[in-house]
């Protein structure tokens, strides 16, 4: 018994690993701001909740798994912030998507920024 | 067990200490500031987590609270005041710094070769004055936490001197910045709405949690890793969030600069008066056996901390939380001020548009 949660565990904080590989992979290779923000963030969180519960398989019951509770529930209340703030400072500075019909979102008040949306500061 | 191919510590060692290198490369090939701050923030994260693998909790909150928070906030403050981008050197004119760099990296790397094993036992550290602590801290001192005994009692007056010196960068800092906005800072207002609720909600969630946490750090220190020194900077850290969430001006009405700066030199007070009054009872100065008179100890309940059998280390144990609490105030204060010495001025540089 004890044996197959190790076994779980262990899956489960590889397919984090492997999560978190897919995101910094994505932070590189995708084309603009929110794209990679996108990315950074599924690292933050997905890659995170997978490798706790996998560590929470792992544990022994008791302290440590509402440690673990506790870690998770902090990581979800401040990555998503952490990103929706980084996406709020691109947009503000003047990044427009690059993908999809950014005209309607943007307003349309700032042509110049809009063309040369999505390159870095 | 079988002996696995590759030993799990050596892999995270050479992982981190990878990482570590390859920042450092960036810190310096970079161009941008900005990115060059931001990547040393990263690279205090990385020291911290090598830390924790090297069991040493105490010096990693520092590091992750300090290195990666507080003085990565400080110098964004500080680039605002000054231009962003790295000015080009001639070539020539790096020789001179470049060899010195290489012959201290060197012979630090010599020495390096030297030096005992990663808990040794038989090191000298491990096997003389650190292994008298281990053995005399519990029957002396009465505190499980043998960090906590020797930084707050058999070395306590060395940390007065430490409280000291951060009081006085407290000091040095505001002689040059000042100790926050001079004139009271108006709240900025954006015309087009409201954008950071998000931050704003999450940031009013955690800042509490944050003191709850810094507390936590204080009353434990005793016990497990903390004490003063985290606790202050992790309470710091809760009022820079709130200035950069919600503004400076609502900070410094909340907190006004003359009472951080107050509470700084209140801190070395309370520690030195503990000296004091270990003196004026027939002890030496910071013996905190002498800090209660017998009368006085006499009145403490026995079981107070729940343990009866550590009833004649009061002074020890009073003693250790009271010039805790001073180390706490110090710094948290001194932190503070040090960022509202940087923000005063970035906005007032904004205001008059002296910024590049």
């Amino acid at each position: 018994m004890a044996d197959a949660l190790h076994w779980i565990g262990g899956t489960l904080i590889a397919l984090g690993a492997l999560w978190s590989i897919m995101g910094a992979a994505g932070v590189l290779r995708f084309p603009d701001v929110y794209t990679r923000i996108h990315a950074a963030s599924l690292t933050d969180t997905g890659g995170a909740t997978l490798m706790l519960l996998g560590m929470g398989f792992m544990a022994e019951p008791g302290l440590v798994m509402l440690k673990l509770f506790f870690v998770w529930a902090f990581v979800m209340l401040t990555t998503p912030t952490a990103a929706n703030a980084l996406a709020n400072a691109a947009f503000s500075s003047g990044h427009r998507p690059r993908i999809g019909n950014f005209q309607i979102m943007s307003g349309d008040d700032e042509p110049e920024a809009a063309a040369k949306g999505g390159r870095g500061p | 067990m079988t002996t696995p191919f590759l030993d799990a510590n050596f892999v995270l060692n050479a992982a981190l200490l990878l990482m570590l290198l390859a920042i450092a490369i960036a810190v310096v090939r970079t161009r941008s500031l900005l990115a060059a701050i931001l990547l040393m923030g990263v690279y205090s994260f990385i020291v911290a987590a090598w830390f924790m693998v090297m069991d040493a909790a105490d010096v990693a909150f520092t590091e992750a609270v300090v290195g990666a928070g507080v003085s990565t906030v400080v110098l964004l403050g500080a680039i605002l005041l000054t231009r962003g981008e790295v000015v080009r050197v001639n070539w020539k004119r790096q020789v001179v710094p470049a060899a010195l760099v290489l012959a201290v990296g060197g012979t630090l790397i010599y020495a390096a070769t030297g030096l005992p094993g990663f808990g040794d036992p038989a090191s000298p550290a491990n096997s003389h004055v650190g292994r008298t602590y281990l053995e005399t801290t519990y029957a002396d001192i009465g505190a499980p936490n043998v960090v906590t005994a020797v930084l707050a009692s058999y070395r306590g007056f060395d940390t007065l001197g430490e409280t000291t010196v951060i009081f006085a960068a407290c000091i040095g800092v505001a002689l040059m910045l000042g100790f926050g906005p001079r004139a009271a800072p108006v709240p900025a207002v954006d015309p087009t709405g409201d954008h950071h609720v998000a931050l704003r909600v999450i940031a009013k969630l955690l800042i509490p949690l944050i003191v709850l946490f810094a507390f936590y750090v204080q009353f434990h220190g005793d016990l497990g890793a903390g004490g003063g020194f985290q606790a202050g900077v992790i309470m710091a850290v809760a009022v820079i969030l709130h200035a950069l969430i919600f503004g400076l001006a609502e900070t410094t009405r909340a907190l006004r600069p003359s009472l951080m700066r107050s509470i700084s030199a209140l801190g070395v007070v309370l520690y030195t008066g503990v000296g004091l009054v270990c003196i004026i009872n027939g002890g030496g100065f910071l013996d905190y056996d002498h800090l209660f008179t017998p009368r006085v100890e006499a009145m403490i309940p026995p079981g107070l901390l729940g343990d009866p059998d550590h009833a004649h280390h009061w002074g020890q144990h009073f003693g250790i939380l009271i010039i805790e609490l001073g180390v706490l105030l110090t710094v948290a204060a001194t932190m503070v001020s040090i960022f509202y010495g940087f923000a005063g001025r970035t906005i007032e540089a904004a205001d008059t548009g002296r910024r590049p």
